[in-house]
């Protein structure tokens, strides 16, 4: 297909040595109509310094209220193919460990009833389609359904889990990420296919507090992997460290955020009480140090990008609980959280923020969770208590 | 109650405010449940049948809400 639209602006994202979306597109736009539309439509939006996709609306698969987001071109005379160019949101798979059987049958499918262009991963986790029109949503759903494949979440729903790949390559994961990660999938499947809470709420399961899912800055339920007992240390590997190099008191003892280690140039020395399980020295000394004893996770509750109130980390709510199938303790605790949001969140509030609005004592009395001081995410700026009835007669 | 009554109810409900105010699945349920005396989880199995059968679909506008399909 010979090249539709001239793109100067979008060209110069193809210099430098990374790889380019650009790049990607163009490679498409040789082969479909909508790919070129799609170029050319966001090199207007580079040259006038703004977009133009309206989205939302009532696009969908039958008996789905999530899964498909429904895009439209504000400008769909100039670039008709992409009047509709909607997104499909596959599940994805735990750890995001595919077969190339599933990737080359997923491209076909792609290829036969949408732009070809994809996104593994979208930032919510799910392996995205990106753009399709109307017609096709019924035809591509029953592609994927037909393979034992379903639809993400989306809207206000409970958003397509995800977790790092934890055990499956990785030995410090204290829980199994991808056990969980399939079981919160198949438990919640009512909640993340048909929308019914205020506004999103996103899983995500690290296997340890490196955190390779950033589920502390991305979910509004982060489960993080954990352990109870000591850090072993082995301290013939720590004079191995020391030995190629690693100057161990600036690079491991001064970064520990709680100043628990010492070293005196021949023993590592920890504060087992004052460690906060940060991992920091575990990653940089696989070899010399390991977490010991019962093993399980911390659940931290409310980060979020901007909207209501500015971005958030999430912050501990349960500092530890086994995580074990077939999880029922966990399941409890999150029912509970969504009772609290279902009955006091507004439309398009946050669980993270409406616990801030209403105040952390108010939603840990309403799920049963004692007050712990890990779950304090800061000092408090008041000087002013307001003792309960209930306080006051104790 | 029987379940086709719910969705009986939950269809008048939406039908009653469409144009006027976009209802949420949750509005539904504490609506319907309270006014039936039924749990939400019946309202909810209710709900379900509906945008199964095509009756009532979901939409997003900044919110996912369940309205009527829009006539071809």
């Amino acid at each position: 297909m010979p090249k539709k639209y001239d793109t100067p602006l979008l060209d110069e994202l193809e210099k430098g040595p990374f790889p380019s979306f650009v790049t990607e597109i163009k490679k498409a736009a040789a082969r479909s109509d909508m790919a070129a539309d799609e170029l050319g439509q966001l090199e207007k939006s580079y040259r006038d310094k703004r977009g133009y996709w309206k989205h939302g609306g009532i696009v969908g698969v039958r008996g789905y209220g999530s899964g498909v987001i429904g895009r439209y071109s504000s400008l769909p005379d100039q670039f008709p193919n992409v009047a509709n160019f909607h997104t499909v949101r596959i599940n994805s798979t735990s750890g995001f460990f595919y077969t190339s059987q599933f990737l080359n049958e997923m491209c076909d499918i792609w290829d036969k009833y949408g732009s070809g262009l994809t996104n593994l991963h979208g930032s919510t986790g799910d392996l995205v389609l990106l753009g399709t029109d109307t017609a096709n949503l019924e035809a591509i759903f029953a592609e994927f359904s037909s393979r034992g494949w379903d639809l993400g979440g989306s809207g206000s729903a409970m958003r397509t889990p995800s977790c790092c790949v934890g055990p499956a390559r990785c030995e410090w994961s204290c829980i199994d990420t991808l056990d969980i990660n399939y079981a919160i999938t198949q438990e919640w499947q009512d909640e993340m296919h048909r929308p019914a809470f205020p506004y999103k709420f996103k899983f995500k399961t690290a296997g340890c507090a490196v955190d390779c899912i950033a589920s502390i800055a991305r979910a509004d339920c982060s489960i993080i992997g954990t352990w109870k007992g000591n850090i072993a240390v082995d301290q013939a590997e720590v004079a191995n460290y020391a030995k190629k190099g690693m100057n161990i008191t600036e690079e491991i003892v001064n970064m520990c955020p709680s100043k628990c280690m010492s070293y005196d140039g021949k023993e590592l020395k920890i504060t087992d009480a004052d460690c906060i399980r940060c991992m920091h020295c575990i990653a940089k000394m696989t070899k010399a140090l390991k977490p010991t004893g019962e093993k399980g996770a911390s659940i931290l509750v409310g980060s979020k990008a901007p909207f209501v109130i500015g971005a958030t980390l999430s912050w501990v709510i349960v500092p530890f609980i086994k995580m074990e199938p077939p999880y029922d303790e966990f399941k409890d605790l999150i029912r509970k959280m969504w009772e609290f949001w279902d009955e006091y969140g507004k439309n398009r509030e946050r669980i993270g923020e409406l616990i801030i609005r209403k105040g952390m004592r108010e939603f840990l009395e309403f799920i049963g969770v004692e007050p712990q001081p890990q779950q304090v995410k800061e000092p408090r700026r008041d000087p002013f208590f307001f003792w309960t009835e209930a306080d006051l007669q104790k | 109650m029987e379940k086709e009554e719910v969705k009986k109810k939950i269809y008048e409900l939406v039908e009653k405010s469409t144009g006027k105010k976009k209802l949420k699945s949750s509005d539904i349920q504490k609506t319907v449940s309270a006014d039936a005396g039924i749990s939400r989880d019946e309202v909810k199995d209710a709900l379900r049948d509906l945008v199964d059968e095509g009756k009532l679909i979901y939409t997003y506008f900044g919110g996912s809400f369940v309205e009527i399909p829009p006539q071809q």
